[in-house]
């Protein structure tokens, strides 16, 4: 079937009742959109069918066909884990009667509820999701803005061929080289994620290629989480072989020489990674979504629906909160999300006061793991989620935890995409 | 082909999603259990390495959360997630999985594995 009959048959079968005739009273009724296939779009497109009944019309717009797992993906640096690994297609949601739709959005007209994708058509919605990740911000490091510089000095921080790309570089590197990571202020995508890089980068050089150094420029003016576990595992793991350095964002880059400059000094490397600074997702910014700092999207943390664009909810990495930008995060957001639209298009009440778990492991080496735990909580004054009593990190790295963190990967993929 | 909307056969073939199967619980704690399947997998039903809660008995569950709240069961990571629920939270989550029947998770396959 051609793609313009089967536009014509979506519109057909809402004009003749398909979808309504399906449901019984009080069950939700309309179309939801949702634009973004990450952890937090496919939740939603999930969590929608689950909570929200038969009725209603789901479609997931996502220019890629496969998804590809950011968590778990510094394994792939350190050699542990291949990107095959964690590399999945769509079709477990199929079973959820999601129609999925692989294509660009080209913009996005709220007034008349309605997105553009890049063949030029055109679909409605009742409700709209954007669940976009993370933009890099290239102006301010322009000259990475280049596809040709993102091949030779890589950021990695979306998985795929990035990924790929920085292990054969790793792979590349002499005995003795330099691997320099440059980390931005905060808030960015997944906190702990540059610490657990750095530790996967050192691991493979220890077995290496031992004489070599990993060079942490840290933007922040300290780790940004986990600090005493990363730096004792620092220590007792790869003595004399990662140096930190805080307050040093990375201000300018010599691509063709692998020169990265801070205030303070000019590094040479033979492997560098540059994770740029970040904003939401562009899509979010172009509907004037992003209103904190230019950069982030408030939303209401009872629906997720953007404080400036009524009828749009945006969910994972783009909302600025107090919640950390993690997949789990990502997968929670989206089920208030879910479960909010499903209640608004039945006229029922959202749940007053959502709690939720996070929980982020990152690995030291292929075994060790560690957490950060916390329960969120909604905090009907301040009206943004604050981490409840009781929270906190491991004591230590362990196998133990290793070992449930790729139970955790597996149950959350699990959830997520079947 | 690569326009035309995928998932199509589902259009029709939509099996039946009950709403809300259990009108009894609320969305504060389908939300707050949906939270723990990161873990414990969807409605408690663990793909593996983790305890199955689908199932499990009340009483049981309550005494194993209080246990990881006051550090008398030894855990890794559940005495974070324990000390922040109430009371209240623990007993519903207690009665919901314990209503989920037990099943075989559907896993997706990685493409690694497939190529
Ligand atoms: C980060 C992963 C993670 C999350 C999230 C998580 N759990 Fe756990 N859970 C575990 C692990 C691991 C254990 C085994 C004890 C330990 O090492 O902490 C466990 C054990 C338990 C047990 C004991 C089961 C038994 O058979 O003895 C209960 C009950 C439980 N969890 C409930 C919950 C609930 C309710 C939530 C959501 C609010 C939750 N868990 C969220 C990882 C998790």
């Amino acid at each position: 079937m051609q793609r313009r009959d089967f536009l014509k048959l979506l519109a057909a079968g809402s004009a003749l009742g398909l979808f309504p005739e399906l449901a019984k009273a009080g069950e939700a009724q309309g179309r939801v959109v949702i634009v973004g296939g990450g952890y937090a779009g496919a939740t939603t497109a999930k969590y929608l069918r689950l909570w929200g009944g038969s009725a209603l019309e789901i479609i997931l717009v996502e220019k890629n066909t496969t998804f590809v797992s950011c968590p778990m993906s510094n394994l792939v640096l350190g050699g542990s884990k291949r990107i095959g690994e964690l590399t999945f297609n769509y079709s477990g949601l199929d079973a959820y009667g999601i129609k999925r739709l692989h294509e660009m959005v080209t913009g996005i007209d709220p007034e008349r509820r309605k997105i553009m994708v890049e063949s030029g058509d055109e679909l409605t919605y009742d409700r709209l999701v954007l669940a976009p990740g993370v933009d890099f911000l290239w102006d301010k490091l322009p000259m990475l803005a280049l596809p040709e510089a993102q091949e030779r000095i890589p950021h990695a921080w979306k998985a795929g061929p990035q990924t790929v790309n920085l292990r054969k570089q790793l792979e590349a590197m002499p005995d003795g080289g330099v691997f320099a990571i440059s980390i931005p202020l905060a808030p960015y995508r997944c906190p702990p994620g540059p610490y657990e890089r750095a530790s996967q980068v050192a691991y493979y050089l220890k077995q290496h290629k031992p004489k070599s150094k990993v060079l942490v420029l840290d933007a922040n003016p300290e780790i940004v989480s986990k600090k005493g576990l990363f730096t004792k595992a620092w220590a007792d793991l790869y003595p004399g072989m990662i140096e930190y350095r805080p307050n040093s964002a990375v201000t300018e880059v010599d691509v063709q020489r692998r020169i990265a400059k801070t205030e303070f000094e000019a590094v040479k490397a033979d492997v560098l990674n540059v994770i740029p600074p970040q904003s939401a997702g562009g899509i979010a910014k172009s509907i004037g979504a992003a209103n904190v700092n230019e950069r982030w999207c408030e939303v209401d943390f009872l629906t997720y629906e953007s404080k400036r664009v009524p009828n749009v909810h945006i969910l994972g990495d783009s909302v600025s909160a107090a919640l950390p930008k993690s997949a789990h995060i990502a997968t929670s957001q989206a089920k208030v999300c879910a479960s909010a639209i499903a209640a608004l298009l039945s006229g029922q009440a959202t749940d007053p006061q959502p709690v939720f778990a996070n929980t982020c492991y990152s690995y030291v080496t292929d075994k060790l793991a560690m957490h950060v735990a916390n329960v969120y909580r909604y905090d009907a004054v301040k009206q943004v989620m604050l981490p409840a009593e009781g929270g906190g990190v491991s004591d230590k790295p362990s196998e133990m935890e290793g070992n449930y963190a790729q139970w955790w990967a597996k149950n959350i993929w699990s959830d997520v995409l079947s | 082909m690569k326009n035309i909307f995928l998932g199509v056969a589902a259009l029709f073939g939509v099996a039946n999603f009950a709403v809300a199967a259990d009108g009894n619980v609320s969305s504060h704690i389908r939300i707050l259990a949906a939270s723990c399947a990161a873990c414990h997998g969807h409605d408690g039903n663990s793909v593996g390495g983790t305890p199955v809660l689908a199932g499990l008995d009340p009483n049981y569950f309550i005494a194993q959360m209080q246990a990881f709240r006051d550090g008398s069961r030894g855990a890794t990571v559940m005495q974070h997630h324990a000390k922040g629920l109430t009371p209240e939270e623990t007993d519903l989550l207690a009665k919901y999985f314990a209503a989920q029947p037990r099943k075989t998770p559907a896993t997706p396959m990685p493409l690694g594995d497939l190529m």
